[in-house]
């Protein structure tokens, strides 16, 4: 690898027999430093931010901080990227953020049908299922049946609204707060939100969930 | 275009299968074709709707049968050769064999940060006014280009209302060929279920794509 120690390649004990995939991205990174394009300690960095610092906690704080403050989940939802840039969040995949507020009578969704956008400064990089061909081909059409799929079941009456990224705006849901939290600090608030529940495949935990 | 990577109301995929505690990235290489992409995306000048082509444009049953990390590579691959940056000759030695081509820059370890915090806002300046507002009915364009749009299929032709004026943002289809950022008015425009799916749509739902208005006409 270029000479460089990856502490990274460490971790490659149980694979044994290395795919093809695996030695063509080998080879391409390995050319693409010969030729001074890019620096491996730059790609380290990359990987070290989306799998240690940029990720769902980031959004909890934030739904935490829009359930015990009215004025911050007013700006929040009146133009979320200042709103959530006040928390230190900012950037790619996420330039443009609206948030979504869960009510009784309506139920928000997001999906990409189109590839994969998803508001990684909130949320980190999606998963592999936000990705996949069922999600993006059911979200439109049966939502009730894509959240039958994570076990949620809502209300008859609770209109469900899909919004399809399909341009550089980022949406986030504001899931409804549980009952049972009064009082509860925003620190203790943010453990009951989930990423599915900031995406609109899920609902935030109750107070019973956590105490599991 | 018209490919696989347009999903929506497709049938056939199966159920959605969530992983309980899913890691960010399942392999070593998953990472490393990521942090590629990311960071080519400076050296290799080309922007985010032209990568978006290059993933989606291949065949259906290829880009449905790769992972999504897979796609990334191979588009990674395609925008790269294109540019003669890398051969294919050059994977499969696993080594440079042309020297470099002059590139504008590359990322350095100290500017990823800086760059990731800054991304790429797509709204522009303008002194023209949109064409619809709130509330508004527009019907969608029956458009097939082979090139890269943003209007989904189970969308075009389609009756639906302005939920809300989003802004003045780079048009995709334009900027994906190389023709420029050519930036219109973006709408959130909100579609009833049955105006999707006829009788067999759920009627308690809603549907919204962002769409700019060289998408739509008025009703």
């Amino acid at each position: 690898m270029s000479g460089h120690d990856h502490d990274h390649h460490h971790h490659d004990h149980d694979h044994s027999e290395l795919s093809e995939t695996q030695l063509r991205v080998r080879a391409l990174e390995t050319v693409l430093t010969e030729k001074g394009y890019v620096d491996p300690a730059s790609l380290d960095l990359l990987i070290e931010t989306y799998e240690k610092k940029v990720g769902p906690r980031n959004g909890a704080r934030v739904v935490a901080k829009a359930w015990v403050d009215p004025a911050y989940r007013a700006r929040l939802l009146k133009d979320a990227t200042p709103a959530i840039a006040e928390l230190g969040y900012a950037g790619r995949q996420g330039e443009h953020i609206v948030a979504l507020e869960n009510t009784p009578r309506q139920h928000n969704m997001v999906v990409c049908t189109l590839c994969s956008c998803y508001p990684w400064p909130v949320l980190g990089l999606p998963p592999v299922w936000y990705k996949s061909a069922p999600y993006r081909s059911r979200a439109v059409a049966d939502p009730r049946g894509v959240l039958a799929d994570f076990g949620v079941a809502l209300p008859k009456d609770t209109e469900i609204r899909i919004w399809d990224s399909t341009a550089e705006i980022r949406y986030i849901v504001l899931p409804m707060r549980p009952a049972g939290t009064d009082g509860w600090s925003e620190d203790r608030l943010a453990e009951l939100v989930t990423r599915d529940s900031m995406i609109g495949t899920g609902l935030a935990k109750s107070p019973k969930d956590i105490a599991k | 275009m018209n490919g696989g990577q347009d999903l929506g109301g497709t049938h056939g995929h199966g159920p959605v299968k969530p992983e309980p505690n899913e890691p960010v990235f399942h392999d070593e290489w998953e990472k490393r074709a990521f942090a590629l992409t990311l960071a080519m995306g400076m050296p290799g000048g080309w922007n985010i709707d032209m990568s978006r082509f290059a993933r989606e444009n291949r065949e259906p049953g290829e880009y449905l049968s790769m992972s999504y990390y897979q796609i990334w590579l191979a588009g990674l691959v395609t925008l790269l050769e294109e540019r003669g940056l890398v051969t294919e000759k050059e994977i499969g030695a696993g080594h440079a064999l042309a020297p470099p081509k002059p590139v504008k820059g590359i990322l350095s370890p100290g500017d990823v940060a800086k760059v990731l915090y800054r991304g790429g806002p797509t709204e522009r300046p303008t002194n023209t006014s949109a064409a619809f507002k709130a509330g508004d009915r527009v019907r969608t364009k029956n458009i097939n280009p082979l090139t890269h749009t943003r209007l989904p299929r189970y969308v075009r032709g389609r009756v639906g209302t302005v939920d809300r004026v989003i802004g003045y943002h780079v048009f995709p289809d334009s900027n994906a060929t190389g023709a420029g950022e050519n930036p219109q008015w973006l709408y959130t425009v909100q579609f009833d279920g049955p105006e999707l799916w006829g009788a067999d749509g759920d009627p308690a739902i809603k549907v919204s794509v962002d769409a700019w208005e060289p998408y739509l006409d008025p009703v």
